[in-house]
C-alpha cells in the first residue's frame, strides 16, 4: 500500500516568503529520511515552499480566480510530504509518529487511490 | 485486527529484522535471536494492550528480549550453547534503558543486518528455506503470510523455517559477512534470493492470479534496504533498478478480468512513473559505480529501454539485441537465449530470432519451460506458419503451471488453427 505522509506545520499560513527551516531541525529530518531509506520504505519526498509564494486557483461561478499566496485566512497548510510504500495503514501511522515534529505540526496519513477498488463503470471512464 | 494490534504489527514489521539482528550478534545464534524476538513481541501483545505503546517501542523490545536472553542463559538450558561469556556482556549491556535505545539505534545495526542477511541467504540452506527464513526474519512475515505469499500449506512453511534454523545452528554458521571471494557468493545468493521473491510475485508459478503484488513489495524493500548496506555494489543497485522498473509495470501487465497483458500490448500510461524514475535512478549509480555490467545490471538496462520507450514502436531493439548479447557472454543459458531471441526477432525479424530458438530448442533445461514454445509459437505465427504455430501454443499451455497463462496460451492456439484452416481454404 502507497500512502503520502502531509506534513502541516503550525501556523505555515503566516510563514514568511524567505521562511528556512533552521537547521537543527533540517538535521533531525534528514536523520529521519535517512531511516524510511535504510528501511526500504520511501519511494520519494519533497518539502513545498510557504504558502506565501502561492496561488490559489478558487472555481466558483463558473469562472476560475487566481489569489496569490499568503493566504492568512486558511489553516492547515502543507508544508512538504513523504510518499511511502507499507504494509498496512497502521505501519504508515507508525512511521509518522517517528517523524521530527515541533508541538502543533500534523501530520496527515493518507492512503493512495487504487483505481482497481473502484466500481466498474467509474474505472471504465478512467480508462481501465 | 483491533487498532492495538495494528499497531503491534506495525511495531513488529518496523523493528523486527533489526531486533532479530542485534540480538543474534550477542548470542551469536539466529534461531535463538528470532526466538528471543518472538518472545519480546508476545510480552509486547500482552502488555501494551493494556499500557498503550510505549514511546520507543523498539528500545522496549530490545530491552525485554535482552532480559529474555539472560534468563535463557541463566537457567542454563542453553547447555549446549556456550554463552556465560555472551550472558555477562548482555548484563553489562543492560545498565539503563537508555543504553538499550543506543545499542538499537547504532550504526552497528546496519552491519548486524547485513550478517543477518548474509546468514539467512546461507548456502547451506535450500532454496526454499533462504527464501522463507528471509521473509521471516528480514521481511517480519508471519509464517502464515509466506505460506499465503508462496501458495503452501502453514506447517511446511512452518517446519521449513524451523528446520532452516536448526541446519544454521547445526552447522555452526557464524553471524558474520564474509570476506573477499566467499563474500561476492554469498552476495550472489543473497540477490538471487530476493529476485526469486520479486518473481514469485511478478509471474506466479502457480495459482489462479497471474501476479502477486505484495510479493514484488517484499521483495523491493528487501533490495531497497540491501542497497543502503552495501553502496558500492553495483549489481545490487542493478537488481533494485531491474525490480523498480518491472514493478512500475505490475498494474498495466493484468487485464480487466485478472488475464496477463504482453509488454507490448500493455497501456504505458499505466505504468508507474514513480517507480521507474528510481530504477533509473538506480541503474545510474551503477554506471557511476563505473565497471562493466553485471547480469543483473545489464537485464536492468534491457528494462529501461522498455521504459523510456513512450510507444511499443519506439522500442530500441537493436540496443535491446546488443545487451542480450552481452548478458548472453556473461551469464550464458538457455532462458537468455530465449529472450535474446525475442530481441533478434523484434530487431531483424522473426526468421532471425527463430534461428537463435532452434539452437537451444533441444537444451533438456528447457524442457518444461514453456516460455520456449510460446515464444516459438509466436515466431511462427510471424512467419505465416500458422498450424506449427497452434502446436506450440497448445505445449505452452500444457507446460505452464498458471492458470490466467494457460488461458491466454489456449487461445492463441485457437487463434492459429483458425488462420491456418483460412490457409487452407486459400483464404490468405
Amino acid at each position: 500500500m502507497r500512502f503520502m505522509m502531509l506534513v502541516i506545520p503550525k501556523a505555515y499560513e503566516n510563514a514568511r516568503a524567505d521562511f528556512v527551516p533552521p537547521a537543527d531541525l533540517v538535521a533531525k529530518m534528514t536523520k529521519y529520511n535517512e531511516s524510511l531509506t535504510k528501511a526500504g520504505v520511501l519511494l520519494s519526498l519533497d518539502g513545498l515552499t510557504p504558502p506565501a509564494k502561492a496561488a490559489r486557483v478558487k472555481f466558483a461561478a463558473g469562472t476560475p480566480k487566481v489569489v496569490d499566496g499568503p493566504f492568512t485566512e486558511a489553516k492547515e497548510m502543507v508544508g512538504g510530504y513523504w510518499m511511502i510504500q507499507v504494509k498496512s495503514k497502521a505501519e504508515a501511522v507508525e512511521w509518522a509518529k517517528r517523524a521530527p515534529m515541533l508541538d502543533g505540526d500534523v501530520i496527515e496519513v493518507r492512503e493512495v487511490q487504487d483505481i482497481s477498488e473502484w466500481p466498474e463503470e467509474v474505472r471504465k471512464a478512467a480508462g481501465r | 485486527m483491533s487498532d492495538i494490534h495494528a499497531a503491534i504489527d506495525a511495531v513488529w514489521r518496523i523493528e523486527s529484522a533489526r531486533l532479530i539482528a542485534s540480538l543474534a550478534r550477542m548470542v551469536r545464534d539466529v534461531g535463538l535471536a528470532e526466538d528471543l524476538a518472538q518472545e519480546a513481541l508476545l510480552a509486547a501483545l500482552e502488555r501494551w494492550p493494556k499500557s498503550g505503546v510505549p514511546d520507543n517501542p523498539g528500545a522496549w523490545l530490545m530491552a525485554t528480549a535482552k532480559h529474555r536472553a539472560i534468563d535463557v542463559l541463566r537457567r542454563g538450558k542453553m547447555l549446549e550453547r556456550k554463552h556465560e561469556v555472551v550472558g555477562r556482556d548482555l548484563e553489562a549491556r543492560q545498565e539503563s534503558p537508555e543504553d538499550a535505545l543506543h545499542a538499537a539505534l547504532d550504526d552497528e545495526v546496519g552491519d548486524d543486518l547485513l550478517r543477518l542477511i548474509f546468514t539467512a541467504c546461507h548456502p547451506v540452506l535450500s532454496t526454499e528455506a533462504r527464501l522463507a527464513l528471509t521473509l521471516r526474519l528480514l521481511g517480519g512475515l508471519t509464517t502464515e503470510e509466506i505460506a499465503r505469499a508462496f501458495l503452501v500449506p502453514v506447517p511446511t512453511v512452518a517446519q521449513r523455517i524451523v528446520r532452516a534454523k536448526r541446519t544454521l545452528a547445526e552447522a555452526r554458521v557464524p553471524f558474520e559477512v564474509p570476506r573477499g571471494a566467499d563474500r561476492a557468493a554469498r552476495l550472489s545468493s543473497v540477490l538471487e534470493v530476493i529476485y526469486l521473491i520479486f518473481n514469485e510475485g511478478y509471474t506466479a508459478t502457480a495459482g489462479d492470479e497471474w501476479t502477486r503484488p505484495p510479493l514484488c513489495d517484499e521483495a523491493l524493500r528487501l533490495g531497497r534496504i540491501l542497497a543502503e548496506l552495501t553502496l558500492q555494489e553495483p549489481e545490487v543497485h542493478g537488481l533494485v533498478a531491474l525490480m523498480e522498473i518491472q514493478a512500475s509495470r505490475l498494474r498495466a501487465r493484468v487485464g480487466p478480468a485478472g488475464e496477463p497483458v504482453l509488454l507490448l500490448d500493455q497501456d504505458r500510461a499505466r505504468w508507474d512513473r514513480l517507480l521507474i524514475a528510481r530504477g533509473l535512478a538506480a541503474l545510474d549509480r551503477v554506471e557511476a559505480l563505473g565497471g562493466t555490467l553485471g547480469p543483473y545490471a545489464l537485464q536492468a538496462a534491457i528494462v529501461a529501454c522498455h521504459a523510456r520507450a513512450r510507444t511499443a514502436e519506439e522500442t530500441d531493439w537493436t540496443r535491446i539485441s546488443a545487451l542480450y548479447d552481452a548478458l548472453a557472454q556473461l551469464a550464458p543459458s538457455p532462458v537468455v537465449e530465449v529472450n535474446r531471441a525475442v530481441a533478434y526477432a523484434m530487431a531483424f525479424g522473426p526468421a532471425a530470432g527463430l534461428e537463435i530458438v532452434d539452437a537451444v530448442a533441444a537444451e533438456p533445461s528447457l524442457a518444461g519451460y514453456h516460455l520456449l514454445p510460446s515464444v516459438r509459437g509466436d515466431f511462427l505465427v510471424k512467419l505465416g506458419r500458422h498450424d506449427e504455430a497452434r502446436v506450440e501454443f497448445e505445449r505452452a499451455a500444457s507446460l505452464t503451471r498458471n492458470t490466467r497463462e494457460r488461458t491466454l496460451m489456449l487461445e492463441r492456439a485457437a487463434a492459429a488453427a483458425r488462420k491456418a484452416s483460412r490457409n487452407d481454404r486459400g483464404e490468405r
